[in-house]
């Protein structure tokens, strides 16, 4: 190594300064860009550094973060270089200076030209037969909107398909959401567009939706001067780590009672307490009994699956008990009787399916529902996340959630709320989708044949999806009749080239697809064509957290080679496909493609997000007071949507919903719905019968989504070489599995491979898998299982595990130590 | 106990590491402080530690370097680890200052890992300080030592890794 790992350049006082919102988790951590002329640097005295503090010594503990991941040099206009640094802003309500693992690399992650970046896409990218070959962007729009228009012409709106993002953060963002929107539902006006994460275009919290609540109700402050805050399905310490360590940590710890004496006068105030609803002890777990003490924390760990029995099994003891907020219901919902019959559940019976004691089960009732010594009706806020979001039967689990939480009046209040937690950042502008509830099952159509185009918009269901190694057989398969339809058609001009691909498409089952991304995804190895869109820092961003807090991300430095803002893209792609229905003038079809005639990404701001009229945006009716300027004023704290005003130069944002006891129904009310417990969706029980392990998979903190940063990353990359898989150390002797080793996992779906992690806080017979990696996809063996809007049980999958054999590498390289803070 | 390839060694060491870290010209001469002439490495003093044989295993050894405001702590392992020295190439020490936000981590000989008490990230000192768990960007610094088997003692004669709340390793 030649470049010194013991030293970084400070940035000078006037260093360019700039807002930035880590892109990565849903709790959007505030960041300031410092950028610098390479050949400049800060001085270490307190007046000669942008930071103002003294480096001529020791800093103390909790001064900074500063770490070489966050520093890059990157070039600029002109081809000079500069400096960049990208700290945690200690003004930002949401982080308060504190900066996760992941949020850390963000000036890591930034292009410049070697390292993880040269792996960037930095032009259109055509295959040509045999191999990948940069092109312009006029021959790649030729060819995209020359295959749009055939499809479109031959098989109307639904034969072209996209797999697109629709949430904030990079790949995302109000600007790109309204952008990809407008085009798939306006201009093509096609229905079979699946979500990032999901096969169709649907909800994550319909059911939380249908009864009148949406579902980000309260703020992060509201976790600090809760008494209990319930954790559901979620693992907030290694993934929403800063709302977990800057707001829920100092509840646990007792730093809030202040507080919670002065927001609520007269009522007893006691440190927080934390409930865990999770199959698996999981480092949340055990960094909570650290910092609130064992007492202070309950785990609830249920049988896999059995959330929906959990929380109808609380509502029944709650009513008995007389702990039910009477007013409430009759006030301000409907449906109670009817739920509560419906769903009505012992606790013997409860904890029969869960596998829960019933002594713990009263003890998580009693501690958020029964009144407190001053009277006073509890604080419970329920946050929930993946576990339940990708549990059995999405909808039902949170009906019987939201049923709980209404019966005991937990939404509404300061300290409460029901809430999911969020993976990504949130970004949603887009004009209403014009298909069905439930939307179709895009990706099982596309294995059924269906589709004759797909475009492939910042994600990857290759990674990401259920029942994936099928999926991807089956689309490979498709395309490749368009690969050597195009290998054919070599060196005979663009337009020709189209016909061939139609052709392919429309008489040989072919698969056209496209994909707009930072880098070459796993769909490079069936793609056609690929676009290089561009993350923050390279163009203006604007998102809102899980708080509804929406901050722009200020453009600092150029995308590399002609990567572009995927707005743009957009933008680009339905000119062109505007200006070939105008020369076959077909005028009809060109309006359609009309009014995208942006410069920038702010105009497509301008055009969604600041005219809500007609559209479904998460700024409601008053983004119209929204500009790039006014945010820009509001700094890292931006504002909470729905604004409320503009005033004094300041946006007024809304920090709770429904504190009047107003739903978002047509009544006004919240309405309780029926759900009993109905046993595991049937393709899961089917590989239940016959595998011995559950396969339970999800985050880790080190890896952000399918790793299309981490990959490259050496810090990342040399902790999870291949995706790990924890199980329990008697499970592994029998087995042979030592950490370390390979394994094969295999059900009826497929098989996956992954490195065996022994941790004995893993129960027998359950793993749990790091989900999304590129290295070992452990969605090779989830089922198609779905619930009634086709939102995938993806947490819920059996299988058998055999011994591949021993990576020396891992073993010496690779630490096994045990993930939880004990 | 497998052994240990250079390379193993190189990307624990953070050999190959992926996003760039500074250039440093002409960084001396700005800050006043010393890197030798024609060479890129600052100058690192050489401290003599302890004897190799007064290490217990799971009795973690304190000192501080490459100045009395840097606390590290020197571990014996039990069984060779990739970077260890002394006679069983077990020996290694790192930086306790955790390089998220400089809290000191402390070892656990149960767990045997050195653990952070403000934000919880866990380092493995038998991985090269790899981060196990937490918020840190960078794994725990490497303290570069010298074993001299004439007289049984350990040096402390370098740092791979930045020093949490430093501009550069020496001050
Ligand atoms: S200071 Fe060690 S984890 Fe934050």
């Amino acid at each position: 190594m030649s470049t010194p790992r013991d030293r970084i350049p400070l940035p000078p006082p006037d260093a360019e300064k700039s807002l930035m919102t880590c892109h990565f988790c849903i709790v959007g951590c505030g960041y300031h860009v410092y950028k610098w002329p390479e050949n400049r640097e800060g001085g270490r005295a307190p007046d000669e550094n942008a930071l103002g503090l003294d480096f001529r010594k020791q800093l103390g503990p909790l001064a900074v973060t500063m770490t070489p991941a966050m520093h890059n040099v990157v070039t600029g206009d002109n081809g000079r270089r500069y400096n960049v640094m990208v700290l945690p802003d200690k003004a930002c309500v949401v982080n308060q200076g504190l900066s996760s693992t992941r949020g850390g690399q963000l000036a890591s992650v930034m292009y410049n030209g070697h390292g993880a970046s040269a792996n960037r896409l930095t032009h259109p990218r055509l295959f040509t037969g045999d191999d990948w070959h940069d092109t312009t962007w006029d021959q790649a729009l030729a060819v995209y909107a020359g295959v749009t228009k055939g499809v479109l012409d031959e098989h109307g709106s639904d034969g072209v398909f996209f797999n697109c993002f629709d949430h904030g953060g990079a790949g995302g963002g109000f600007e790109d959401t309204w952008a990809t929107g407008k085009l798939m539902f306006s201009a093509i006006r096609t229905k079979m567009v699946r979500i990032h994460n999901r096969p169709a275009y649907n909800s994550e919290c319909h059911a939380s939706r249908d009864m009148g609540i949406g579902e980000l109700n309260n703020s992060y402050e509201d976790a600090q001067v809760a008494d209990v805050i319930w954790s559901i399905g979620n693992n907030p310490y290694e993934t929403q780590t800063n709302y977990f360590l800057a707001h829920w940590l100092p509840n646990l710890q007792g730093a809030t009672l202040e507080k919670k004496r002065n927001w609520f006068p007269g009522e007893t105030a006691g440190r927080g307490k934390v409930i865990f609803v999770d199959p698996r002890r999981t480092p949340s777990v055990a960094v909570a009994e650290q910092a609130a003490g064992k007492a202070n924390v309950l785990h609830l760990d249920i049988n896999p699956g059995t959330d929906i029995a959990l929380f109808n099994g609380l509502l029944t003891h709650v009513v008995e008990q007389g702990w039910h907020d009477d007013r409430f219901i009759k006030d301000h919902t409907t449906g109670f009787e009817k739920a509560r019959a419906a769903n009505r559940m012992s606790l013997e019976q409860t904890s029969r399916i869960t596998g829960v004691p019933v002594a713990k089960l009263r003890k998580a009732a009693e501690w958020s529902y029964k009144a407190k010594r001053s009277g006073h009706r509890p604080r419970a806020m329920h946050a929930y996340e993946k576990g339940i979001i990708w549990g059995n039967d999405n909808y039902h689990i949170q009906v019987s959630l939201v049923d709980l939480v209404l019966a005991t009046h937990n939404v509404g209040r300061r300290g409460t709320g029901v809430v999911r937690m969020g993976g990504h950042q949130e970004g949603y502008a887009r004009p209403p989708y014009p298909g069905p509830r439930p939307a179709p099952y895009i990706d099982q159509e596309l294995m059924k044949g269906k589709g004759k185009m797909l475009t492939v918009w910042a994600c990857n269901a290759f990674q990401t999806t259920c029942n994936a190694e099928r999926y991807r057989e089956a689309v490979v398969r498709r395309a490749n009749r368009v690969r050597e339809a195009m290998a054919q058609a070599r060196g005979s001009g663009t337009e020709t080239l189209v016909d061939a691909v139609l052709d392919a498409v429309n008489r040989k089952g072919g698969l056209f697809i496209a994909s707009v991304d930072l880098y070459p995804t796993k769909f490079a190895l069936a793609g056609h064509l690929m676009l290089p869109g561009a993350h923050p820092g390279e163009r203006n961003l604007t998102s809102m957290n899980g708080e509804r807090r929406l901050r722009l991300s200020e453009k600092f430095m150029e995308p590399p080679g002609s990567a572009k803002a995927d707005a743009l893209i957009a933008a680009d792609m339905a000119n062109a496909l505007k200006e070939l229905y105008q020369k076959a003038g077909d005028e009809e079809m060109a309006r359609r493609f009309a009014g995208f005639e942006w410069q920038t990404e702010e105009d497509a701001f301008n055009d969604g997000f600041r005219q809500p009229e007609g559209i479904d945006s998460q700024g409601g009716g008053t983004g119209g007071m929204v500009t790039y300027a006014r945010l820009r004023a509001m700094g890292n704290n931006g504002v909470q949507l729905p604004v409320k005003a503009f005033r004094d130069g300041r946006l007024i944002g809304t920090e709770m919903h429904y504190t009047d006891g107003k739903f978002d129904t047509s009544d006004g009310r919240a309405h309780f719905k029926e759900s009993p417990w109905q046993g595991l969706l049937k393709p899961v029980a089917k590989q239940k019968e016959k595998y011995r392990f559950w396969i339970n998979n999800g985050r880790s903190n080190h890896i952000w989504q399918t790793a299309y940063h981490d990959r490259y990353m050496a810090f990342r990359r040399g902790r999870y070489p291949m995706a790990y898989v924890e199980i329990n150390p008697e499970d592994a002797a029998g087995l042979g599995v030592e950490s370390g080793d390979i394994v094969d996992i295999h059900n009826d779906y497929g098989s996956v491979v992954a490195m065996a992690y022994l941790e004995p806080d893993i129960k027998r017979s359950q793993v749990f898998m790091l989900f999304a990696y590129p290295f070992g996809v452990a969605g090779d063996v989830t089922t198609e299982a779905v619930d009634e809007n086709v939102v995938p049980y993806y947490k819920g999958t059996w299988a058998d595990i055999r011994r591949v054999g021993r990576m020396d590498d891992y073993k010496a390289t690779v630490s096994f130590r045990s993930r939880r803070y004990t | 106990m497998s052994k240990l390839t250079r390379r193993d060694f190189m990307r624990l060491s953070g050999g190959g590491i992926a996003a760039g870290t500074a250039s440093v010209t002409g960084l001396a001469a700005a800050a006043g402080h010393g890197v030798r002439q024609g060479g890129v490495t600052l100058p690192y003093p050489r401290v003599t530690l302890v004897a190799a044989r007064e290490v217990q295993v799971g009795v973690p050894h304190g000192f501080a370097y490459p100045d009395p405001h840097s606390p590290c702590v020197l571990l014996r392992i039990g069984y060779p680890v990739p970077g260890g020295i002394g006679p069983d190439a077990d020996l290694v020490a790192h930086s306790t200052m955790c390089t998220h936000m400089g809290c000191i981590v402390t070892y656990d000989a149960a767990a045997r890992t050195l653990k952070c008490p403000c934000h919880f990230s866990i380092f493995d000192p038998e991985k090269g300080g790899q981060q196990v768990c937490g918020q840190a960007t960078e794994n725990l610094p490497r303290i570069v030592l010298e074993y001299q088997p004439a007289d049984d003692s350990i040096a402390a004669v370098a740092v791979d890794g930045l020093l949490y709340g430093r501009q550069a390793n020496i001050l």
